[in-house]
């Protein structure tokens, strides 16, 4: 029973993490359709910059007032550079999808060489709020909660923002028919950019969140974005509320699986996102 | 026996019927109108006939064989060949390779491949595009990429040709040139359904109508009698009507 | 563009250069140092891997980022049954091992949308990695295993040899009837059926015929490796770079990704053993991303124009 409340508790505490992760990719393939490789590289920029501030003396949790913006900033002029010449360009949205796929590639050998050439390959770590305390008899570090809840709660904020406000609307408009929300009104270029920069700032965000709990590596990134790929397909392409939840169930899946075989997790990701391509494409959410 | 016939025909997207029920055939050398307002069902009933889409539930029956649950290829090799409203023609290869698809995949038993290009030359004559036989397809005007979809059709050889909005969008030269084309089709023995919007086409050479609205037959008749239909009239006042509030 | 009527008189005459080309590159052991002939390679195994990529991914748009694991498989059935029969029947093995896998997971995934497919492919080859290097830890307890020794000139004859049945079979499938159905799926796949392709079927096979020559160069491959793991024979840039030597050639040629090959590898050969080591992925991304919004129909895609327009000027003078 306390093994599995242990498990339990320790999935939801990740799971936080993977939701905003997941949220950040959901906003790109799902609005924006670039199947971003490299979102974990934004990740991992955003977990060194908070290491990096950490060391002059800023405390890591307030670096996410930095690190959020810099991130949006860098992945919504990435988009207008790079994307957008490619989506006019396709001749149909097929051709899009797979060449921004590619591009998305390229841009992760880029930023993961920058990330080796400036912090190396081996593992970094400080520690934080490091103090256990017991919840229901399992035994949590304060920075794995602490960081689980702003995730949450960031998580949450955005939803709010997606459905109360007018930019919300229009990148949910966006995300239903790309055409249609161009003929309401809505500058296309401009709402597919806004997305992917909100997708890079929650990757970046959820790389500062990682950093107070977790050692980090120059190539912890990929591993991440495989995360957020089985879970944005597992709570439905593009549904962010999917997203939120799946991240929650993948957290716990994992959880169980490196309980019982810790080298069988990353495998048992890419088993569940076989599945349910074969079994159910447009995932739990999916309409 | 009927050529085609479809029975209680029903498909559902999401929690709207978009096809509700409709029974229908059409016999062997006719020429059968589809008609109705904007989302009536008619492409998606199209869709259900030629496979893209499979029945739920109903039956679709060709010679009196089942053939809904087929996959589209078997549905063109059985004899029926279709176009799109929307075009989707091969827009980067030369026209005649987009007919010779037609020719070496389409018949039950293909052809050679010096056969393929007769046909195809042939074809591409039949419907006017011999000049451009070599430029890509892509590079045409969408009257000839119509046009060249009604070709690759007919390489496929069938019995039963599907014409989705063919005349859509056309000048009247062009109207009368294509009525001609499809009365040229019906005389080599195929037989052809026809979705079109524009009525003068229709009632000049359709054999018999089917009016579809909300995804329900409302009338199924000549031209005089679904002209003459109370139903359909109403209908098509009422959009009228709407249009123009 | 002319389907299905091959002029096999023409089709010998025709590639004069590029067999005068090939002959020389035959015949490097005679006159070139170890070093050459190594280099050389390099050059015909990325050809092989980009130009069988091309079979499948260049005409049907479908990006697959499968061809590490099929290479991979190719490496480990030399592994396997490298000491036990001569080293022609491992090859075939390697190569019918590469189809029966990529049979299988073309069968499951190609009804999918293309980005999912793409993923899927990329998928397998973590995954291949993750289970093989777990079964090897805690079932066999050992990490990696040992490859026969095959001699350099050995390798390159093999080598040599797949390249050119790809080149032949490649030519084959874009010049037949097979190759006029590849080219209208991926133009418009909904049509391509409606008109009576087996569109399933014809991506299948193309999809598994494509994975024989990876699977075949992997078996080759592994001798030169001697001992491999999952970590050498799963590597995803094996994957991507066969994509990207391919689009940075340029697929409307049949020598596009022979182009593309040849240039990657000698760059990559030249930054990793030059002072810019450190720099190799940056280039290599940099490029990948210039080429697909600069670049669409590769290199000789851009030869191809800039021939057609320097005619063009020469010929338009005299027609007015």
């Amino acid at each position: 029973m306390e093994q599995f409340l242990n498990i339990f508790l320790g999935g939801l505490l990740i799971g936080g993490i993977y939701s905003l992760v997941s949220m950040g990719l959901s906003l790109q393939y799902g609005v924006a359709k670039v199947l971003n490789i490299a979102h974990g590289e934004f990740l991992m920029i955003g977990a060194f910059a908070t290491y990096w501030l950490q060391e002059s003396g800023v405390d890591p949790l307030l670096t996410v007032v930095i690190v959020g913006p810099v991130m949006f900033l860098v992945g919504f002029l990435l988009y207008r550079t790079v994307f957008t010449s490619i989506r006019l360009r396709s001749a149909h949205p097929g051709i899009y999808e797979s060449n921004s796929l590619l591009a998305a590639f390229g841009i992760y050998f880029i930023v993961q060489n920058i990330g080796i050439l400036i912090w190396g390959t081996t593992p970094h770590s400080y520690t934080y709020l490091n103090t256990s305390i017991s919840v229901a008899g399992a035994l949590f570090t304060q920075n794995r909660i602490v960081a689980a809840a702003f995730a949450v709660v960031i998580g949450i904020a955005f939803y709010l923002f997606l459905t109360n406000t007018r930019t919300g609307k229009a990148i949910r408009a966006a995300a239903q028919d790309p055409s249609t929300a161009g003929l309401m009104g809505v500058n296309i270029d401009f709402v597919l950019a806004l997305c992917f920069g909100f997708g890079a700032a929650m990757a970046g965000v959820a790389g500062s969140l990682i950093s107070i709990c977790y050692s980090l590596s120059t190539s912890m990134g990929l591993g991440y974005t495989v995360i957020a790929i089985v879970v944005v397909t597992l709570g439905g392409l593009g549904s962010i509320p999917g997203s939120f939840i799946g991240g929650f169930v993948l957290g716990i899946i994992g959880s169980a699986v490196s309980y019982w075989q810790p080298g069988l997790t990353v495998a048992s990701y890419y088993v569940i996102f076989i599945i349910l391509l074969l079994v159910r494409p447009k995932g739990i959410m999916g309409k | 026996m009927h050529l085609l016939e479809g029975e209680k025909v029903t498909k559902y997207f999401g929690g709207l019927a978009a096809v509700s029920e409709v029974d229908f055939y059409v016999d062997e050398g006719e020429i059968l109108g589809l008609i109705g307002p904007n989302g009536a069902g008619k492409t998606t009933l199209f869709n259900l006939i030629s496979a893209a889409l499979e029945p739920k539930p109903g039956v679709i029956k060709f010679r009196d064989e089942q053939i809904n649950g087929l996959r589209p290829y078997k549905i063109c090799r059985l004899g029926i060949a279709r176009t799109f409203q929307t075009v989707k023609i091969f827009g980067n290869l030369p026209v005649i390779e987009n007919v010779r698809v037609g020719s070496l995949f389409g018949p039950l038993k293909g052809l050679s491949t010096a056969e393929a290009t007769k046909v195809a030359l042939e074809l591409l004559e039949f419907v006017g595009l011999s000049k451009v036989a070599y430029t890509p397809a892509r590079d045409m005007t969408l009257v000839n990429q119509k046009r060249l979809e009604v070709a690759r059709a007919l390489a496929t050889k069938p019995t039963l040709l599907l014409l989705d909005e063919l005349m859509a969008g056309l000048n009247q030269t062009e109207l009368l040139d294509t009525m001609e084309l499809v009365k040229q089709i019906q005389k080599k023995g195929i037989t052809i359904i026809m979705i079109e919007h524009v009525m003068k086409a229709i009632m000049g050479i359709c054999d018999r109508i089917i009016v579809l609205h909300h995804g329900k037959k409302i009338a199924d008749g000549t031209p005089e009698e679904v002209a003459n239909s109370k139903k359909v009239i109403e209908v098509y006042l009422g959009e009228a009507s709407d249009a123009g509030s | 563009m002319n389907f299905s009527s091959i002029n096999w008189k023409r089709a010998a005459m025709q590639p004069g250069i590029p067999v005068l080309l090939l002959i020389l590159v035959a015949l490097a052991p005679l006159y070139g140092s170890g070093y050459i002939v190594t280099l050389f390679t390099y050059f015909i195994l990325y050809m092989v891997l980009s130009v069988s990529w091309t079979i499948f991914s260049g005409s049907t748009g479908y990006i697959s980022l499968a061809s590490a694991a099929f290479y991979g498989v190719g490496i480990y059935a030399a592994a396997m049954f490298g000491e036990r029969m001569p080293f022609i029947f491992v090859i075939l093995i390697g190569g019918i091992a590469s189809f029966i896998l990529a049979f299988i997971v073309g069968a499951i995934t190609l009804r999918l949308r293309g980005i999912y497919f793409a993923m899927f492919t990329f998928g397998l080859v973590v995954l291949m990695k993750e289970v093989i290097h777990y079964w090897e830890i805690t079932i066999e307890g050992t990490r990696g295993h040992f490859v026969i020794y095959q001699s350099n000139e050995t390798i390159f004859y093999y080598l040599l040899g797949i390249f050119i049945v790809t080149m032949i079979v490649a030519y084959i499938i874009r010049k037949s009837r097979y190759g006029l159905a590849l080219a209208s799926i991926g133009e418009n796949e909904e049509a391509a059926g409606h008109t009576g392709i087996n569109v399933t079927m014809v991506k299948v096979i193309t999809f598994a015929i494509s994975a024989v020559f990876m699977g075949a160069a992997g078996a080759v491959m592994a001798t030169k490796f001697t001992y491999i793991d999952p970590g050498v024979a799963f590597n995803p840039m094996m994957s991507f770079s066969p994509a990207l030597m391919a689009i940075f050639g340029g697929m409307g040629s049949i020598y596009g990704p022979v182009v593309g090959a040849v240039f990657f590898s000698y760059l990559q050969e030249w930054l990793m053993t030059g002072s810019l080591k450190n720099y190799y992925m940056l280039i290599f991304g940099a490029i990948l991303v210039l080429t697909i919004i600069y670049l669409p129909s590769g290199i000789t895609g851009l030869i191809q124009n800039l021939w057609r327009r320097i005619r063009g000027a020469r010929s338009a003078p005299t027609r007015g």
